[in-house]
């Protein structure tokens, strides 16, 4: 009875045999592991800090020295004013601020007491408290050095400061997150499905030999989606702040420009990958994976880009979700404006520019 | 004694008579033509030969196995060669055969030669190790039939086996089913290309699930007074009921 | 209406056009007949301005294929092989929106397509998917023709289509030709072939022949017969073996011989045949078909 080994035979065949499977089958499994082992780390290296020390004396200095030799931090500006926390965090980047009160070591010496505020960016809950759990190690290291054995220990308190996340709500972190995925799913991917049937079912054929110009069938076939989108985006905006409680801080023109923008250059992605396929399939695969994995991984809105090995660093900064989710970051929870996000909108404009007019010279007018 | 027999066979699909009480038989090495429009019931009535689908009421033989109580038999005695020709695209033209060889128990020692003889036979030789997807549509269809009656069988239903085909080629299949047929094979053929019918020793024509003629196309076409099979055809067909979709 | 010179194909190491050149006139039906692969759709898809031939020159409508293919895509009409409309349309909606499409609407040319619509009427909010094979191919024929083109290009329009409206189409085109609208048609069916004004046939990318059938069929060179008998299949080996027969083809219910020599007529070839134990055999003398032309002109014509 051999019909069991000759069947078998027969699916190994067509496994081998067709290029799709055998990727997903042998490259896909390696690329997740070298994705999940290096860019999701929970841990945090290198994180921006900015120190504020009114007193400068020897416990301040001391602290400061031993959080910038620190491998968690990385000290990038010393404040002059308390003013200047607040404008850090929104214009900076910085993920902390380390306070100190001022006579921080007189007060330890003659009270046994003194303050340390750390504030920290509470956007993402998790980074912050890491943060806030590393520094207040390393205070506390420092509080044992000072205590000489069998004295009553000096003591330091670290208060903790979230902004713009009190609550430590997740939802902060994971809305911006949302809304580029959601926009890049809906406007690249049904874009180049949409186009590839036509081509596979054969009526763009029937389309070519017409005189409708190129551009007329790639507006035509852009357009409901871009409608879509900006329905979407509403949609999200309004369940955000109503239903998850995460309010949009900065102006609401600049979030709709910059989304806008965002969704222009989802379409015209959705544009160019139609026109390097056949079928729907290819189309939906190289979306799907080619498309979304990434954003997913890399783009910042799931695990923090700055932990990442610079490859995988450089990789995020050409998705246009990563500048998109940034740029949203800064609008809606900092509270930015239209001027603080011109970095991420220029590049975003530039890529909608850039892939608009490759996939309309890419546009066949013919079948070949 | 028949290789065929059917017994007042019906299939209902809930109010629905698709094949309405219809009775004939088959000998050996018979080129049988069972015709009719889309939708009239032929694909049915061959399903239930086949044994791929239960009879609501009659009874059916094939090969001497009751096609109700003993479908396995049945599935192992016949060819089967339907519409898509049912090839593997992405496998060569040996690998096919060796494939369906191996489903239907063909000796393995016998494999080797009768796929030489069959490649010489078609004139595949060259072809042996090439992808079906790159050959041209004509030799698809010769090659899916040969490889139907690889394993012997006492019958062989082809079902529309040339739908899309373009004449020349038709011919040529053609050939292929007079040589199984003096061979001893009995071959069981629906179509709706009426000019194939001529190629038949009887057919039978189905209109709305009951067969409406059955007989060589000589006397069928004396009967009704027509010079083509196309004409006897369209007689029947204008009694027929039933949406033509 | 029409002008191809020297047209060349290649995909790959597959020769799928070669040399090709031939004219139609404004208001003919020019046939293309070939079996499957002959390179009948490329030759359309060139024409429609979708492909660029490798070297030649063609002109529809007097504008040069590669360099006026706007033009020519305002101008004609093209059905291409598979069922191209949009299935989850209805007839209705798949109407306008080819009118749109062209510019105009379904009442400006409504008279053109009248003849064939007022069979779709019926099923005007139907999906275009859920009609019958036939009906699809009127139905795309009439977005082919709702523009009022001045060339039409049917690549294998009856490919699958049922016998009665096989017949009722052509009858169609008839009616469209009286209208001066030139229409190129590619089929494998030879018996569509007698209803053109001229024919090509076409096969492994080259044309055997161009002629008006009339010409096609009053040239075959020898006599053929048609013979039938009870046992076809051996009748049909062992009239091939036979000397003096140029080839013998089957043809349902007889078998169409070909013979070169003159001396086998009807009664001697039954003689012969009852010598080998053929009793009951039929043969008489028949006109060549269309078919019989092309099997003799392929045999023995360009092989590539």
């Amino acid at each position: 009875m051999n019909q069991l080994p000759v069947f078998v035979r027969k699916e190994f065949h067509h496994i081998l045999r067709d290029p799709w499977t055998m990727m997903m089958l042998l490259a896909l499994p390696i690329l997740m592991l070298v994705l999940f082992g290096f860019a999701i780390t929970t841990e945090v290296k290198n994180a921006h800090i900015a120190i504020y020390d009114p007193s400068n004396d020897e416990a301040t200095r001391a602290i400061s020295a031993r959080l910038g030799v620190s491998e968690y931090f990385s000290v990038v500006a010393e404040l002059r004013t308390p003013e200047e926390i607040d404008s850090i965090f929104r214009y900076g980047d910085v993920s902390m601020v380390v306070v100190f009160s001022d006579g921080f070591y007189g007060n330890l010496v003659r009270t046994g007491d003194a303050q340390v505020l750390l504030v920290a960016d509470g956007t993402d809950p998790n980074t912050a408290s890491t943060l806030v759990n590393y520094a207040t190690v390393i205070i506390a290291s420092y509080q044992q050095e000072l205590t000489p054995l069998g004295a009553v220990p000096f003591r330091i308190h670290s208060e903790v400061k979230l902004l713009y996340n009190p609550h430590m709500t997740g939802a902060y972190n994971f809305v911006p997150g949302v809304m580029g995925m959601v926009l890049m799913l809906i406007c690249a991917m049904m874009t180049s499905i949409s186009i590839a049937r036509e081509k596979e079912k054969g009526t763009m054929e029937i389309l070519l030999v017409s005189p409708m110009k190129p551009i007329i069938i790639i507006l035509a076939k852009s357009i409901p989606y871009f409608v879509l989108s900006v329905v979407n985006l509403a949609t999200i905006l309004i369940m955000s702040v109503f239903l998850l409680h995460v309010p949009i801080a900065g102006s609401l023109p600049a979030l709709v420009v910059v989304s806008l923008v965002f969704i222009f250059v989802s379409l015209a992605l959705g544009l160019l990958i139609s026109s390097a396929v056949e079928t729907q399939v290819v189309a939906l695969l190289i979306s799907g994976m080619a498309l979304m994995m990434p954003v997913i991984l890399l783009s910042g809105m799931m695990f923090p880009v700055e932990n990442m090995p610079q490859p995988l660093q450089w990789l995020s900064r050409i998705l246009p979700a990563s500048w998109y989710i940034t740029a949203v970051r800064k609008i809606m929870i900092k509270g930015l404006g239209l001027v603080s996000v011109l970095k991420e909108l220029s590049v975003l404009v530039g890529m909608a520019l850039a892939l608009i007019v490759v996939s309309l010279k890419r546009f066949r007018i013919r079948l070949e | 004694m028949s290789v065929i027999t059917a017994e007042n066979l019906t299939k209902r699909f809930g109010h629905f008579v698709a094949v309405d009480s219809v009775s004939f038989q088959v000998g050996p090495g018979e080129i049988f033509g069972f015709l009719g429009a889309n939708g009239a019931g032929k694909t049915t009535a061959m399903r239930m030969l086949c044994g791929l689908s239960k009879p609501s009421g009659g009874k059916g033989t094939v090969a001497g196995f009751d096609i109700e109580r003993k479908p396995e038999k049945v599935k192992a005695s016949i060819g089967y060669m339907s519409q898509k020709f049912a090839l593997y695209e992405d496998l060569t033209v040996r690998e096919n055969i060796r494939l369906y060889a191996g489903i239907y128990g063909v000796p393995g020692k016998l494999i080797g030669p009768r796929t030489d003889a069959l490649l010489r036979r078609l004139g595949f030789q060259k072809e042996k190790d090439t992808f079906v997807k790159a050959l041209p549509l004509g030799w698809k269809q010769k090659l899916a039939f040969s490889v139907a009656i690889f394993h012997d069988p006492k019958v062989v239903f082809l079902d529309e086996p040339t739908g899309g085909v373009d004449p020349a080629a038709r011919r040529q299949f053609w050939e292929l089913i007079y040589e199984a047929a003096h061979g001893g094979i009995t071959v069981f053929v629906t179509t709706h290309y009426m000019d194939e019918a001529e190629y038949c020793d009887r057919v039978s024509i189905m209109v709305d699930g009951k067969i409406e003629a059955l007989d060589s196309p000589q006397n069928l076409k004396a009967r009704f007074g027509s010079e083509s099979m196309d004409q006897v055809f369209r007689q029947l067909a204008r009694k027929a009921m039933r949406e033509v979709d | 209406m029409v002008e191809v010179l020297g047209v060349h194909k290649k995909y790959g190491k597959v020769r799928a056009l070669e040399d090709l050149s031939f004219r139609v006139g404004r208001g003919e039906i020019f046939g293309i007949i070939g079996p499957d692969g002959a390179g009948k759709t490329t030759l359309f898809r060139i024409l429609t301005t979708l492909l660029l031939a490798d070297s030649g020159e063609a002109r529809v409508d007097g504008f040069d294929v590669v360099t006026g293919y706007r033009d020519i895509r305002a101008r004609v009409g093209y059905m291409p092989g598979r069922f191209s409309l949009y299935q989850d349309l209805t007839v209705q909606e798949n109407l306008e929106f080819f009118a749109t499409v062209f510019g105009t609407t379904i009442t400006a040319n409504y008279h053109l397509i009248r003849d064939i619509y007022d069979q779709l009427k019926a099923f005007n909010s139907r999906r275009a998917g859920k009609l019958s094979g036939g009906m699809k191919q009127k139905l795309a024929l009439c977005c082919a023709l709702i523009h009022k083109p001045e060339v039409l290009f049917l690549d294998e329009p009856t490919t699958g289509v049922d016998p009665v409206s096989r017949r009722e189409f052509w009858e169609m085109l008839k009616r469209l030709k009286a209208q001066g609208i030139t229409i190129l048609v590619s089929t494998p069916y030879m018996d569509e072939a007698v209803l053109c004004d001229r024919i090509a046939l076409i096969q492994h990318g080259r044309f055997l022949r161009i002629d008006t059938p009339r010409n096609l069929v009053v040239q075959y060179p020898v006599r053929l017969l048609s013979v039938k008998g009870p046992s076809m299949f051996t009748l049909l080996r062992e009239l091939r073996a036979l000397k003096g027969i140029r080839s013998c083809y089957a043809f349902g219910d007889s078998h169409h011989v070909a013979v070169e020599d003159e001396l086998l007529t009807p009664e001697s070839l039954r003689e012969k045949l009852r010598a080998m134990g053929h009793e009951g055999v039929e043969a008489e003398y028949i006109q060549a078909s269309v078919e019989d032309c092309f099997m003799e002109l392929a045999s023995t014509g360009a092989a590539s």
